[in-house]
């Protein structure tokens, strides 16, 4: 098994007639991930390389059964176009638009909440990819390998980083997860970890944290009452300097959490191995499995 | 972006809310037209740091003389390394009660957020601390308005004057608006004070989620009036994520999370950064020769490390772009290239075809940094 995408996933691209979005899908498609739709208002009949293109998601899923939505439409559009996957009918939304303004998040993420059954990933993030199975995004698959360790991450390039360095030590990989760095994010490290927890296939879980907000803390409570497989961590940031603040209303919420430091306490709290550099994420993996 | 307190002000203007009447000067001259104002007049000196007050910045004129005495006093002063260039010359009010409200996104409720208390005008972080029941906090779900009984009943749970209910509701109201219409990241009032002339604004923080550029015009006119350091302009410019450090490492990758953690893996090596330069997802050769030109500004830089994983980012064009920035050129500091991911090989025998003495080519991350640190010594 794998979380949230596998062989059967099903997706469905939005703004797949633009250069980036059909660059990726293609790629997505070469490496063997079904995509069966596209959507652009205006445009449905049409198609981009064999892939059929529908004015809307809910056309899309009714003819192709899509169950996952891939979104690459600009800022001022895309809560727009999450907001229509998830009332179209899909179960999970992967945003890769970067430069929504907050407030249009913020906005997004509860309207799903509320009102919709779907959970989305991002936006702002490199998308997921299940490896052998189905690949949802923009990360770069040759570096990744089927296995049995789930990866999740905020930080792109983080995340092949980290995905590079156990597959070098032929560590494979159920599922790797960007969840992304935006204010706010659909799904949270609590939400993947959660999933990697009750997979049966997943043995261990590595998070790759970064400095600013609270997000590591919160995922270091989870993860000392419910998580018993090995954690191995990494926060990025530590010698960064120390990032503003948001006037004193932000000093009261975040009061002294959000540094490397706090976070790299939280997680050795809770359990988990943290190392010093994404490079020792492979070798301490490897430790923790072979015991 | 972090506001000057004048163009949080003029923002004020645009939603209604209700603060002293002022003039902005740059010049003494300026103090040649009428000003149109009553005194007392306070003079505040217009810095991006806090404490401004305690370092002379803000006095209070009661006539033209002592205006034109305090404003020569204050333009030109250094407040904490940030020079004053700009006055806003307030009408002063006289101030009856002060209060404390702010509104931002609370990340890990994913609302927005009220901060009010009736204890305002002095430091609410520590009214925060010492005694939390003065500030009143409440969630707003961000796909649902803030209605006026809402408003009403945090007044009342605030403890403020219940006489002023109807203005403060209405001032509330509009400082919400401001929030939420205006994408802000923060709207900060302290104090929002009962005055002789009814409730007021008299002071502002105010922070725009520059995402939302595209749907405000005058966002840009604010940027273009705050300073950016000089070291920092050039780099802007080119529209590159640059932040200069103190460290003699010049670093160049692409991603924000991969960038601070070179710095990290710099350090674990014993060496320091000199900078923090994202080139962002997608850069193309030219992105990369801009991102070196940068650095050879840099007189502390003596070696630089270029770390590269390609997802959206293709590492041939970023061995394209060194190719360019340093062909045919007697390089000033040593190159070291690590390049993974999408199109690596390829990025890879780019470099090895144009081989030059100074460019270093390392397999992994931590080998890179080590060598970026050797050589820079």
């Amino acid at each position: 098994m794998s979380i949230l995408i596998d062989e059967n996933t099903k997706v469905v691209v939005q703004g797949l007639t633009g250069r980036e979005g059909q660059f990726h899908a293609l790629r997505n498609r070469d490496y063997g991930t079904k995509i069966v739709a596209g959507t652009r208002p205006g445009k449905g009949g049409e198609n981009v390389e064999g892939i059929p293109i529908f004015d809307d998601v809910e056309k899309a899923v009714s003819e192709t059964n899509a169950n996952v939505a891939l979104t690459f439409v600009p800022p001022a559009f895309a809560k727009d176009a999450v907001l229509e996957a998830a009332f179209g009918g899909c179960e999970l939304i992967v945003c890769i638009t970067e430069g929504i303004p907050a407030k249009d998040e913020a906005e997004m993420y509860d309207i799903l909440k509320k009102e919709t059954k779907a959970s989305l990933l991002g936006p702002n993030c490199p998308g997921l990819i299940s490896p052998g199975k189905a690949n949802v995004g923009i990360m770069p698959h040759e570096i990744t390998l089927p296995g049995n360790i789930g990866v999740v991450s905020r930080s792109g390039t983080l995340t092949y980083q980290a995905v590079h360095e156990l597959t070098n030590l032929n560590i494979g990989q159920s599922t790797c997860i960007g969840i992304g760095g935006d204010p706010v994010p659909g799904m949270s490290f609590i939400d993947v970890i959660e999933k990697f927890q009750a997979d049966s296939e997943t043995e261990g879980i590595v998070m790759i944290g970064e400095i600013g907000g609270t997000a590591e803390e919160e995922a270091a409570d989870f993860i000392k009452q419910n998580v018993t497989k090995p954690v191995v961590s990494y926060i990025a940031g530590v010698t960064a300097p120390p990032g503003k603040k948001m006037g004193h209303a932000g000093a009261i919420v975040s009061g002294n959490k959000g540094t490397a430091e706090a976070k790299i306490q939280a997680l050795t709290e809770a359990g988990a191995i943290v190392v010093k550099t994404p490079t020792e994420i492979g070798k301490a993996m490897k430790d923790v499995i072979n015991g | 972006m972090d506001l000057f307190e004048y163009q949080g002000k003029s923002l004020y203007q645009k939603f209604n809310i209700n603060h002293p009447n002022s003039k902005l000067i740059k010049d003494l001259n300026d103090l040649n037209d009428p000003i149109n104002l009553n005194f007392p007049v306070v003079v505040k000196a217009q810095v991006q740091v806090g404490g401004r007050g305690k370092a002379g910045g803000i006095k209070v004129a009661k006539d033209i003389n002592e205006l034109t005495q305090y404003s020569e006093e204050i333009l030109g002063m250094d407040i904490k390394g940030h020079k004053v260039e700009i006055l806003l010359l307030e009408e002063a009010s006289n101030i009856l009660e002060e209060y404390y409200i702010s509104f931002t996104l609370d990340r890990s409720e994913k609302k927005y957020l009220i901060m009010l208390s009736a204890k305002g005008g002095m430091d609410i972080e520590q009214v925060a601390e010492e005694n939390p029941d003065d500030l009143v906090k409440f969630h707003v779900s961000p796909s649902e308005k803030l209605t006026t009984s809402t408003i009403s009943e945090l007044i009342n749970k605030a403890n403020l004057n219940k006489d002023h209910e109807k203005s403060l509701s209405e001032i509330i109201e509009n400082l919400y608006l401001m929030f939420t219409e205006g994408d802000c990241d923060l709207v900060e009032v302290n104090p929002l004070a009962i005055t002789d002339n009814g409730v007021m604004a008299l002071d502002s923080k105010v922070s725009l989620d520059m995402n939302a550029k595209y749907k405000h015009t005058y966002f840009d006119d604010f940027e273009q009036e705050i300073p950016i350091p000089e070291s920092e302009k050039n780099a802007k410019e080119k529209g590159l994520n640059f932040i200069k450090l103190d460290g003699s490492v010049g670093i160049i990758g692409n991603g924000a999370g991969l960038v601070m953690s070179t710095l990290d893996v710099v350090a674990e090596n014993g060496g320091k950064a000199a900078n923090f330069l994202d080139i962002g997802g997608g850069a193309k050769a030219e992105t990369v020769s801009s991102a070196l030109e940068v650095l050879e500004a840099d007189q502390n830089v003596k070696s630089v490390l270029i770390n590269i994983f390609g997802g959206i980012t293709r590492c041939d064009l970023v061995a394209e772009g060194i190719i360019e920035a340093t062909k045919g050129k007697e390089l000033v500091w040593p190159i070291i290239i690590r390049l993974d991911g999408t199109n690596s090989l390829e990025g890879l025998e780019i470099l090895k075809a144009n081989p030059n003495e100074k460019i270093f080519i390392e397999e992994s991350m931590d080998s890179a940094a080590k060598l970026a640190v050797q050589k820079g010594l």
